[in-house]
């Protein structure tokens, strides 16, 4: 076997993931299923999102309800600067980070002096107050939205313009932030921030500033999150402050779960499947919020460690269930 | 200053924040006591109101309607407890998020399922869609009515609390849970109650609200949300802090409500002010809980004893 | 497994796209609330679109017709993405439907960009008809402005001095808000604008009690779908009847009356609306569209059904036209703009925006002959009314 195939079994199947989500774009356009290409779109989106997420949930412990308020501030950062006409992608770009990782870093310095429960509350809290200060901006459409006319441009470097370019540039950085991700948690810095997850105390006697750390995982998780914002709102088209609402922040909890809490490839898959299971199943039936209902009881109840853990089962033997 | 406006709206502020106690009182025991995050609690408040309307729709009285909408109510918090929150107790608050999140769409879908989409009203006794005029005054008998319950349950809580051994069990547990258990006391029966208790009280405020506004699908969804800040802001597992602290934001919702876009309106021009004005009074009760969480964790009242 | 399930799905997805792609059909997608409490409504207008077809035979000249419905949850950006697969995963000719006008804003680049025709069976928010007016946009509502414009006028005529206003905080709210004021020649004491949404707030205790403070003559108020009864319950409730008279747009209607009737509430009898239709518009189209949804559905169709019925209507008379030719989008277009069908509410015209030139009528709530409370048309107030905002579209 050669050596730079994977050598596990849930390895592998990441790895087919990766490819087809690498060919589905040739594969829909030879089917002419247009509309499955902007679900995967949608769906990659929502993965970089969950990843940043799971940055802080998965490997720093830090439960935040309030993770979707980044979404919005970066799809705003497109939305507003396009209300007047500004187009220019990099000015989007800086605004997403700058926006973003500033309201992380306040709200952030805050939250991060509560732990559990208390964070989980605050983070909400001030999710709610960025989802109230867009629902009273009349002049950006408060709660009827804000339908963005154009796409980002970045002259002579990228065009968002054409359903495949859009899909491969979220591809890119979907690939970016895994492998961002992965270097920072096998890093010096990862591992502070794991272990600070274990056992804050050791860490502090160790001589880390674990406060430290973990807001500046925070901040980068919620950088990370603003550029899914920012795509999402390149992508849609269109921009309201229901995207930010705490539900919203719950659903990328799911997301997270569904696939396995602080592993690489989980968050990814855990939003594959989030996505297409509510798309799938609503076409079945208006009532299919019974049915989802239904699997998330039974995946807290029986199926523990997501859809990672069972793939690790595989790589184990099989045998029996965790 | 209009004061029959301000007496007015001051019984409106307490009438809301009574509803919120209801909710936020079942919410706080189940939290402080099982240590069990309950997103779900407002489905209780939902199928209060649909089992209640049932009732009245056969029967005709709104009076019998509560009565079995409380059994109901009381039953279906039971069955939650027995056959899904209790086999949690011991795991992580991010597995009660996710199973009561679940537990939210099942019961919005099953409401949907059994009574359809369209919601329902719920008549009242003539007699109570009438009016009380004190001088000036004119308040309506059932906002009125509502008030009276919520102060009716308020005391009749704090006698089970403070003079029962029910009570003093529930307060040992709000403060130190391994304390009771250490004791021998059937910890199993203890929560089923408080659990079951607390889905009544919740069930009780979504039929007080009903003949408002209606009983729908999701009507608690987004008042729970206000309940669990209420829990917070009044410290996690003090019956006594959600009680202030649910007068403190229904007081804050409604006088925001009625008076912020005037305060807004000097300082900016008057359409602007109208539409920011019902965003922002919406937006204080989350300053509030994130001021209370940065500088006095714990809560305004918490248990005492608890850590 | 998953990926199993998706191939599945989109083979199922691509066989059945196949087997309609043949031009012996015309596709229709419908947008409207199936889910949430606004249900009521959407619940409402598909009885109605199944009662068209059914009195069409399932047939718009030599096509056959496909009809397929989404739940926009009440919300713009999922209304956003089914009217994305309505054009690009089933590829229709004509999306219509539409009841929140949030959501038609959202909604409607997605349709027109990909040279679509777009119908709003009922939301007319104010930019639409103005400066982003589009050559394949129709209504077969109405402008938002123009019914509470056509209570203004009431109000005039009625002596009304002085108003208070409420409204939910959305597009067509803040429409309707401005609508009234601009006929309206009293003055306004005061304004409330309040959440709305799936998590709508339906307490009004506190703007009830302002709007009884301010001494206001009369209260004007939006407040469709469910938020309607609560709202005539609580001003009941609040001791204003007879203090203060409510006039309303969009809210006493067909969906609100039946349970207000359960309700008891019978303060509403009696009281105004401003409407462009009524159960009772005496035509041959309206007589047989209302008895035989009674004669179904136990209750009277509301405004919402009967717009709905005539955008069916309206696509039937411009696919006659060019006789199933859709490829043809000029003669579809001017098909469309002609109006060239039996409405329900009697013949209208288009204007240049491409929204309905017609009467508004001012209604009275009564009880029928066997005890059902509905509306029944008291006046016309405005004849032939064209939008305020047809003169800013460049059309």
């Amino acid at each position: 076997m050669k050596a730079w195939l994977p050598q596990t079994w849930s390895g592998r199947i990441y790895a087919l993931l990766l490819l087809s989500l690498a060919l589905a774009p040739f594969v829909l356009d030879w089917m002419k299923q247009p509309f499955y290409l902007d679900l995967l779109t949608r769906a990659l989106i929502f993965a970089i999102a969950v990843i940043s997420l799971n940055l802080i949930l998965g490997y720093g412990g830090m439960v935040s309800l309030g993770h979707a308020a980044y979404i919005g501030i970066g799809a705003y950062c497109v939305g507003i600067p396009s209300y007047y006409d500004y187009y220019n992608g990099w000015l989007h770009l800086a605004l997403a980070l700058g926006v973003g990782g500033g309201f992380a870093l306040i709200t952030g310095a805050i939250s991060l002096r509560t732990k559990g429960v208390y964070f989980i509350m605050i983070t909400m809290a001030f999710s709610q107050m960025a989802f109230f200060l867009f629902v009273s901006m009349e002049e950006y459409g408060a709660d009827d939205g804000l339908v963005i006319y154009s796409r980002s441009e970045f002259p002579q470097w990228i065009s968002l313009d054409s359903a495949f370019g859009l899909y491969y540039w979220i591809f890119a950085v979907l690939l970016l932030a895994l492998f961002f991700i992965h270097r920072l948690v096998h890093a010096h810095f990862g591992r502070v921030i794991v272990g600070s997850k274990f056992n804050e105390e050791r860490m502090m006697a160790l001589g880390f500033n674990t406060y430290r750390y973990r807001l500046a995982c925070y901040v980068l998780s919620a950088m990370l999150c603003s550029v899914a914002g920012m795509l999402l709102g390149n992508f849609a088209g269109f921009i309201s402050p229901d995207m930010m609402s705490w539900a919203r922040s719950g659903e990328l909890i799911f997301m997270v779960i569904i696939g396995g809490v602080g592993t690489l490839f989980g968050p990814l898959i855990g939003t594959m499947v989030f996505v297409l299971l509510e798309e799938i199943l609503s076409a079945i039936t208006v009532y299919w919020h019974l049915i989802f209902g239904i699997m998330l009881v039974a995946l807290v109840l029986y199926g523990k460690g997501g859809i990672h853990g069972w793939l690790s089962l595989l790589d184990r033997g099989g045998g029996g269930r965790g | 200053m209009d004061w029959s406006l301000l007496i007015t709206q001051l019984l409106n502020g307490l009438q809301l924040g009574l509803l919120l106690f209801l909710l936020a009182s079942g919410l706080t025991l189940i939290f402080g006591i099982m240590d069990f995050i309950n997103l779900s609690h407002g489905s209780f408040y939902m199928i209060g109101a649909y089992f209640c309307g049932t009732v009245v729709a056969i029967t005709g009285s709104f009076f019998i309607g509560v009565v079995f909408g409380l059994v109901g109510i009381f039953i279906v918090g039971a069955a939650v407890e027995w056959f899904i929150a209790r086999r949690l107790y011991r795991s992580d608050h991010l597995d009660h998020v996710l199973v009561t999140f679940g537990l939210i769409l099942i019961f919005d879908t099953l409401v949907h399922l059994l009574w359809g989409a369209q919601g329902m009203a719920i008549p009242l006794p003539d007699m109570l869609n009438g009016q009380i005029r004190i001088g000036e005054l004119v308040l309506p008998t059932y906002r009125m009515l509502i008030i009276g319950c919520g102060l009716g349950v308020a005391a009749l809580l704090y006698v089970l609390v403070v003079r029962t051994r029910l009570g003093m069990l529930i307060r040992a547990g709000a403060s130190n849970r391994t304390m009771v258990e250490a004791l021998g006391i059937n910890i199993n029966r203890l929560f089923l109650v408080v659990f079951a208790l607390g889905a009544a009280m919740a069930g009780f405020a979504g039929m007080l609200i009903a003949p408002i506004t209606e009983a729908s699908i999701g009507m608690g969804n987004d008042i729970i949300i206000v309940a669990f800040v209420v829990v917070i802001v009044g410290g996690i597992g003090s019956v006594k802090g959600a009680f202030y602290a649910a007068l403190i934001l229904g007081m804050m919702d409604t006088l925001s409500r009625s008076y912020l876009d005037v305060v807004l309106g000097w300082f900016m021009p008057v359409t602007y002010a109208e539409t920011a004005a019902p965003a922002l009074s919406a937006m204080l009760i989350y300053i509030l809980m994130a001021a209370v969480l940065a500088f006095r964790p714990q809560g305004l009242f918490p248990p005492a004893g608890a850590k | 497994m998953l990926r199993k399930t998706m191939v599945s799905a989109l083979i199922a997805g691509a066989v059945a796209t196949s087997g309609v792609a043949q031009a012996d059909s015309v596709k229709i997608g419908f947008v409207t609330t199936l889910t949430t409490p606004a249900a009521v409504i959407g619940e409402d207008m598909k009885n109605s679109v199944e009662l068209a077809l059914e009195h069409i035979g399932n047939k718009m000249g030599p096509l056959d017709v496909e009809l397929i419905f989404e739940d926009d949850g009440f919300k713009p950006d999922i209304g956003k993405t089914k009217t994305d697969k309505l054009v690009k995963q089933d590829d229709v000719d004509f999306v219509t439907g539409f009841i929140w006008s949030h959501v038609l804003l959202a909604s409607a680049k997605s349709v027109l960009d990909a040279d679509k025709f777009l119908i709003s069976a009922n939301a007319g928010p104010s930019q639409i008809a103005g400066k982003r007016c589009h050559p394949n946009f129709f209504s077969s509502s109405w402008q938002n402005d123009q019914t509470p414009m056509a209570m203004g006028e009431h109000l005039n005529q009625t002596g009304v001095k002085s108003l208070y206003v409420m409204a939910p905080n959305y597009a067509a709210g803040k429409d309707m808000v401005r609508g009234v004021e601009s006929t309206f020649k009293g003055k306004v004491l005061g304004k409330d604008m309040t959440k709305w949404g799936a998590d709508a707030q339906l307490d009004f205790s506190a703007e009830l009690a302002k709007a009884k403070s301010s001494g206001a003559d009369a209260l004007f108020v939006f407040y469709p779908g469910k938020a309607g009864g609560a709202f005539i319950k609580q001003y009941q409730q609040a001791g204003l009847q007879g203090v203060m008279d409510l006039y309303t747009v969009f809210t006493v209607d067909s969906i609100a009356l039946p349970k207000l009737q359960a309700g008891g509430l019978s303060g509403v009898l009696g009281s105004k609306n401003t409407q462009q239709w009524s159960p009772d518009i005496l035509n041959a189209a309206n007589q047989r569209f209302v008895s035989e949804y009674l004669a179904r559905h136990g209750k009277y169709p509301s405004f919402y059904g009967a717009q709905s019925y005539d955008a069916i209507m309206l696509i039937k008379s411009a696919v006659e036209k060019v006789n199933g030719d859709l490829s043809d989008k000029d003669a579809v277009r001017a098909a469309l703009k002609q109006a060239d069908f039996d409405s329900v509410r009697g013949k209208y015209s288009y204007g240049n925006n491409h929204m309905p030139i017609q009467n508004f009528y001012l209604r009275e709530v009564v009880e029928d002959g066997e005890g059902r409370w509905t509306t029944k048309i008291v006046s016309t107030v405005l004849t032939n009314h064209q939008d305020p905002y047809a003169k800013d579209c460049k059309m």
